[in-house]
């Protein structure tokens, strides 16, 4: 059986698993819609997050970022386990004994104001959105890699499956789905990485393989990674590069970004009790830590696999020719991700650092004209079993996981984003008396609406698919995140505060994120990049962290300055902070 | 909920839990992981050194001991302050 039949088996497979348990658990009324009823188990719902949580950023893209920049991508890894902690300790629990359905719900309620409910509807939104388009963004290289089309067309294909996925189950579909998923996802995760890491180190866990002894050199893995990387004048896999501030605060952006994004934070409204929401954020993040323990070890194995496979003999050495290059490569190719060009026009594939100036004499003694093989970031996870010759099963499992991972995360935030449009804005403000079946259908057809935003900027993306969703992040963090922590640890914010807090802290991270990223994503409307960001060090994806300060400042000085809140409102906040009386959440 | 002297230190006691917790949350990642880790470079760990595994691995681990540190001791406190539920 060929390769292309072999994936269309396996993700054939795998989807009509999803289908069935969807169908089978079919949403009935909006309650179970939105919230799965509220019977969900701590590990079980952790199970869930984490399909949930683990998007195409976390399996197609983190590993190949880590690989091609090394220790500074840590932030990823750091960031995107961290905020875990805030989410179990500053949010989870008080939200669940809240008991409404959705995040403009707590902050309206809190906030005792329509239009922080509307502001915290509009943050929500563009967060969501820009996390969507990076999802779309792994969903068209992997339907690409496997229907072997080109980027443009596997994007669309994709982009029409997840829609259909989205509008057919609700959370409760969603939810046993997501169990599925994740099952998929960390088993098509952790295979190639056990072959690889046994081929490589003779270790059978990745984890501890990433600082075993590589086999073939007898020198241990990293330093022999840190040795032949700087060979073809790349930086030193293992030291900073970057500036240390921004790395500070990508970290932080990521951390507060995950508890503020709402289509984690919705998962702690289906736990039973209080109680339950502190352990789900612990099981969610068991079950996240089996593929973040594995990532570094991916990425790491995975650049030395590319090295050796364009430098057989080693890099001291001709590299590959062109005619003899691995069927994996053609394959890619195909895709238009991965390019050969021949700048010294001798056939042989050169890849180096052709940035570097301390390499250039090197190069130009060895008569090379320029780095000839252009590797997309976002290929590297799905190539890593090809790259590392493993049976073809392995390939198909691993594009069946990459788009269990896409779908389950694109379909959670495609119903957080209807959710709000359809709940907290049509229901709660235009039209309060709407019938249930007509807040259904709005609510499929926000999905749409967001599936066709996200799917024709996904055809230009901001960046690789995590470095989309860490911009979502950071706007996650600048505006929704110090919301729900005023709301919760401060009795004397109020409403203007809240308002005017979340305002500044999206308009300023979004203008930030606009001028380096272009507007609205447009490419080409940017006055700044990444690489010179507009504020010394700091760049877009950074720059959460910042917003979410100014959220906090501003709330603080608006609150201030103007009237204290009412006492029920401080009574509110009483009896959120204490698990007693906790009952089942009521709609309203 | 009325306020109740008992609420008050449960609060109290909550927020010396939380503070304590992301003290340790902070050393490890941006400690350990980053700003530390010129100080832990000579602490050799499989071919580079003990501020690398901390940033890649050795934070992950912290936070999953934080999370059900802080759940069980929550849980406990709960049922202290008689403010669990029923």
């Amino acid at each position: 059986m060929d390769q292309y039949t072999l994936n269309l088996l396996f993700v054939g497979a795998t989807f009509a698993l999803y289908i069935g348990i969807a169908i089978w658990a079919r949403a009935g009324s909006t309650s179970e819609f939105y919230a799965a009823g509220r019977g969900v188990h701590p590990v079980t719902n952790g199970m869930a997050t984490a399909a949930d949580w683990m998007s195409a950023a976390s399996f197609i893209s983190m590993a190949g970022l880590i690989a091609f920049t090394g220790y500074d991508n840590s932030s990823f890894l750091m960031g995107w386990t961290g905020g875990y902690v805030l989410l179990a300790m500053l949010l989870a629990p008080y939200l669940r004994k809240f008991g409404k359905f959705t995040v403009p719900e707590f902050i309206g309620d809190r906030f005792y104001s329509p239009t922080a409910r509307m502001v915290a509807v509009v943050c929500l939104i563009v967060a969501s959105v820009t996390y969507v388009i990076g999802q779309m963004t792994g969903v068209g290289v992997a339907f690409s890699r496997f229907l072997e089309v080109d980027n443009a067309t596997g994007l669309y294909i994709g982009a029409a499956v997840v829609f259909i996925y989205a509008v057919m189950g609700g959370m409760k579909g969603v939810t046993y789905t997501q169990v599925a998923q994740y099952v998929v996802l960390i088993t098509a995760y952790t295979i190639p990485a056990v072959f690889i890491s046994l081929q490589l180190t003779g270790n059978p866990i990745p984890a501890l393989g990433l600082f075993a002894e590589h086999t073939a050199s007898g020198l241990p893995l990293l330093e022999r990674l840190d040795q032949v990387v700087q060979d073809l004048g790349f930086a030193e896999y293992t030291g900073a590069q970057g500036s240390t501030l921004n790395m500070i605060l990508f970290t932080l952006s990521l951390m507060i970004g995950t508890a503020g994004l709402p289509h984690v934070i919705i998962r702690f409204f289906t736990v039973p009790r209080v109680a339950d929401a502190r352990w789900s954020a612990g099981w969610a993040l068991v079950f996240i830590a089996l593929l973040y323990l594995t990532a570094p070890a991916v990425g790491a194995m995975a650049r030395l696999n590319l090295i050796d496979t364009v430098y057989p003999n080693g890099t001291a050495e001709a590299p590959i020719a062109y005619d003899d290059r691995p069927v994996w490569m053609q394959n890619w190719e195909v895709t238009g991700l991965l390019t050969f060009n021949d700048a010294n026009g001798d056939g042989l594939i050169q890849w180096y650092n052709a940035g570097s100036e301390s390499f250039a004499a090197t190069a130009a003694e060895r008569g090379w004209a320029g780095s000839e093989l252009s590797v997309n970031r976002d290929i590297l996870v799905l190539a890593n079993p090809e790259i590392a010759n493993l049976p073809g099963w392995v390939i198909a499992l691993v594009a069946a996981g990459g788009l269990a991972a896409a779908l389950s995360t694109a379909a959670g935030l495609l119903l957080a984003i209807s959710g709000a449009i359809s709940h907290d804005l049509i229901k709660g403000q235009l039209n309060p008396n709407i019938s249930e079946k007509g807040e259904l259908m709005w609510a499929r057809i926000a999905m749409a609406g967001a599936v066709v935003v996200a799917t024709y900027l996904g055809l230009n993306p901001p960046g690789f698919a995590a470095q989309t969703v860490a911009l979502a992040f950071g706007l996650a963090a600048a505006s929704i995140f110090p919301a729900l922590m005023m709301g919760i640890f401060s009795k004397r914010v109020n409403n203007k505060g809240a308002v005017w807090g979340m305002l500044a802290g999206l308009i300023v991270t979004l203008l930030y994120i606009f001028l380096h990223k272009g507007w609205f994503f447009i490419p080409g409307t940017n006055t700044f990049t990444d690489a010179d960001p507009l504020l010394g060090p700091i760049k877009s994806t950074s720059f959460g962290a910042i917003g979410a300060l100014i959220n906090f400042g501003v709330a603080y000085v608006v609150s201030n300055a103007t009237e204290e809140p009412p006492q029920e409102i401080i009574d509110l906040v009483e009896s959120i902070r204490v698990p007693r009386g906790a009952g089942a959440a009521q709609d309203h | 909920m009325a306020e109740t002297p008992s609420n008050n230190e449960y609060w109290a006691a909550n927020i010396r839990l939380v503070t304590w917790s992301l003290v340790i949350w902070a050393l490890v990642s941006f400690g350990f992981g980053i700003l530390l880790r010129p100080l832990l470079s000579g602490i050799a760990v499989g071919g580079t050194d003990l501020g690398f595994w901390f940033a890649q691995q050795g934070s992950i681990l912290v936070f999953l001991v934080l999370i059900f540190f802080y759940a069980w001791r929550m849980n406990k406190l709960d049922i202290q302050y008689g403010v669990d539920e029923e």
